[in-house]
């Protein structure tokens, strides 16, 4: 029995020989075969870009509605000196009905016309007789209810012959990259490239850890840097997928259009999925917990989504929070792809947020790699 | 620098290995050879040390203490020396969860690339008999079935030394069987295999040599039968009495030790019928009822017994 060892006979390998390309393969297969994570990836950020999109959507303007009493005897006058007035939709409704829609709000403001001169008891004399005496019943807690005051004043008063002494010109065209979808079409993408580098990796990382998967990697003769940028090549795989998912959907549903460089785009998406993937590589070195890392891995994503502009202007928040907010990662990735999507500019003009990005990766990694457990 | 001799070298050779916990010392420095060709099975109950031995063994814990040589080669001359030490053991962990949404083709693939030889999947999956599931993910497999994919991608590397780890602990005794019979297959084309395992019949089964190990010593190392053998006695009594155990058993002719195993007694003896006319007197003598009497020969598992005093599995 114990004669020396001979090697059983080796083989032609089937499958991809190198062990990056099949660990980067294993991972593909991984991802795509899990529908709650495609969702989250591809579906979730499309469903936010479609419903923020149009709720912010600026449609035609909404007229101001104006209600006349029916039966009034100046309903017919009234109903004449506003008709065909640009902005101004007018119905005639019994009292009861005016007031209960006024309540409501689906009618902005009631108009009746009391006739010509001073009437008895009229709280201000008009000046001069023959002057047309008109009552307004408004809610003036209400900006509906003001415009409605203020263009119905306007409107009559021409109607009954006040002469305009300037002229006004008017430019309410909003500019390319302007729009609320374009401010949010790159967060959306920020945040989704967050979400994906801390979740496909952290994740992945400490649920094979749990299922003493890395041990079993470990003892095999697979090199250590083979094992890491499986999961950036993966990660790159998807992200690129992402990316183009995301902004082929702005132009497609909302014309977003990229200002500047597409490849600029690309590096800044890169360098920032890296930087995330720095921290992903923090949360996942030590803890076998799923627990443990999800919980990390929302009090990194949770502020930032609120504190980095995702979804409004960072400027809101006050000014002693404002360096806090610019040292944060998403912060950088949001401004970076904003000035290029939106204002055209080039990876120059971003370098300051391409140094932050760097440095929370090269930190993160750093930290990560050194403390790395595989049992 | 060492490099392999797969010719004269033992396939592992540890030297006052030891690794200390924080609050346990779970191996207390040990001497351990595994020889080129030979299966060494390592037998203990839970906690012994077993696992922590075999892990050292295979780079994944380091040592407290000692030196560990496998195929004359050291752990620990460098990350190019260690991993082609790595591709050369083929190892089943005690426990390990494959990735569930890979089918059990893929994660062989993936596992055959980290070596640099192997053999082909089509002949590990007939080995092991799971040529009808490759195209199966693995949450999908039976436990017997994740065990035997587990043989399988140790196996897949071609290696010299197949470390098992308690490789058939929870299996049923149909698929225990089938474990057997490739590793038995494995060993005969002249691999080496060092396995651990709480179950005797396993270690007499698939074992050249025994070590017996017990809070983190070896206790006893030698063949199965020269284990036995050491015993001096070869057949073992078992008696349940009511009441009391009578005093004076061990005075009785023939008779080499007695020991309580749970409610029972045991003898050991060297030749059942010169003891027993003796036995039955001396009970009825000092008036003890006998509930049960049995005998068998002896097994590793009295080897243990006599050792530490305690059973294998308790
Ligand atoms: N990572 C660890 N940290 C602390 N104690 C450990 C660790 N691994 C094992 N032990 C302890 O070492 C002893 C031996 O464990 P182990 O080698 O797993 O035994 P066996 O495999 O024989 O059941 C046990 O007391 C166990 O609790
Ligand atoms: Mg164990």
């Amino acid at each position: 029995m114990a004669e020396p060892t001979k090697p059983p006979p080796a083989q032609a390998a089937r499958g991809p020989k190198s062990p990056l390309l099949a660990l980067t393969l294993a991972r593909i297969r991984i991802f795509v075969r899990e529908p709650a994570a495609l969702f989250w990836v591809f579906g979730f950020p499309v469903l936010l870009a479609v419903g923020l999109g149009i709720a912010f959507r600026e449609g035609p303007v909404e007229p101001v509605h104006v209600g006349l009493p029916a039966g009034d005897p100046g309903t017919a006058e009234v109903q004449r000196l506003l008709d065909g007035k640009e902005g101004l939709a007018v119905e005639v409704l019994a009292a009861d009905a005016l007031e209960e829609r006024l309540a409501k709000g689906t009618i902005d403001i009631i108009v009746r016309y009391r006739g010509e001169g001073a009437e008895k008891g009229a709280a201000a004399a008009p000046e001069g007789a023959g002057a047309a005496v008109v009552d307004l019943r408004f809610d003036p807690a209400r900006d509906e209810g003001r415009f409605a005051r203020r263009a119905v004043d306007d409107a009559l008063q021409r109607a009954l012959g006040r002469e305009d002494v300037a002229t006004i010109t008017e430019h309410t065209e909003i500019p390319r990259g302007r729009r609320y979808i374009d401010f949010l079409l790159p967060g959306l993408i920020a945040m989704n490239l967050l979400g994906s580098s801390l979740w496909g990796v952290g994740y992945a990382i400490v649920q094979e850890r749990r299922g003493k998967l890395l041990r079993r990697f470990a003892v095999t003769p697979m090199r250590r840097s083979d094992f890491l940028l499986s999961f950036l090549l993966s990660r790159f795989v998807f992200l690129f997928a992402e990316v183009v998912a995301l902004l082929g959907f702005g132009a497609l549903a909302f014309d977003v259009t990229v200002m500047g460089s597409v490849v600029d785009v690309g590096i800044l998406c890169v360098v920032g999925a890296l930087s995330f993937m720095g921290i992903a590589a923090v949360i996942g070195a030590r803890t076998d917990s799923v627990e443990v890392a999800s919980g990390f891995m929302n009090l990194a994503t949770l502020p930032m989504w609120i504190l980095s502009g995702t979804f409004f202007s960072y400027e809101r928040f006050p000014e002693a929070v404002q360096p806090i907010i610019q040292a944060l990662p998403l912060t950088a990735l949001n401004d970076g792809l904003r000035a290029v999507v939106n204002d055209g500019r080039g990876l120059i003009d971003v370098l300051p947020q391409l140094a932050v990005l760097v440095a929370w990766g090269v930190v993160g990694f750093a930290i990560g790699l050194k403390t790395f457990r595989w049992r | 620098m060492a490099e392999f001799d797969f010719d004269n070298a033992p396939a592992v050779r540890c030297t006052a290995l030891e690794k200390r916990y924080p609050d346990v010392l779970a191996v207390a420095g040990i001497d351990l050879e595994v020889r080129a060709g030979e299966c060494l099975a390592v037998l203990g109950p839970n906690g012994a040390g077993k696992t922590t031995t075999v892990e050292m063994i295979e780079g994944l814990t380091a040592p407290s203490a000692g030196r560990i040589e496998v195929f004359g080669r050291p752990w620990g001359q460098g990350a190019r020396s260690d991993r082609a030490i790595r591709g050369v053991i083929g190892v089943q962990l005690q426990e390990t969860h494959f990735q569930e949404k890979l089918t059990i083709d893929e994660t062989l693939a993936m596992f055959h690339s980290f070596f640099p030889v192997g053999q082909s999947a089509d002949d590990v999956l007939a080995m092991v008999a799971l040529e009808g599931k490759r195209a199966a993910r693995v949450g999908k497999l039976s436990g017997g079935q994740k065990q035997r994919l587990a043989l399988a991608c140790a196996l897949i590397g071609a290696p010299r030394l197949l470390c098992l780890d308690e490789p058939t602990t929870g299996l049923d005794p149909q698929s225990r069987r089938q474990l057997w019979e490739v590793v038995e297959a494995f060993q005969a084309r002249g691999g080496t295999v060092l396995l651990t395992t709480h179950y005797m019949e396993e270690a007499a089964r698939l074992a050249d040599r025994v070590a017996i190990m017990d809070h983190g010593k070896v206790i006893a190392e030698d063949t199965p039968d020269a284990l036995v053998a050491s015993l001096g006695a070869d057949q073992v009594i078992e008696l349940e009495l009511e009441g009391a155990p009578p005093v004076g058993l061990d005075a009785l002719p023939g008779v080499r030790a007695v020991r309580p195993h749970g409610d029972a007694i045991r003898l050991s003896v060297g030749d059942v019928a010169r003891v027993m006319p003796g036995l039955l007197a001396h009970l009825e003598a000092v008036g003890a009822p006998l509930q049960n009497l049995s005998t068998h020969r002896a097994t590793l598992e009295d080897v243990f017994v006599e050792k530490t005093g305690r059973a294998l599995r308790e």
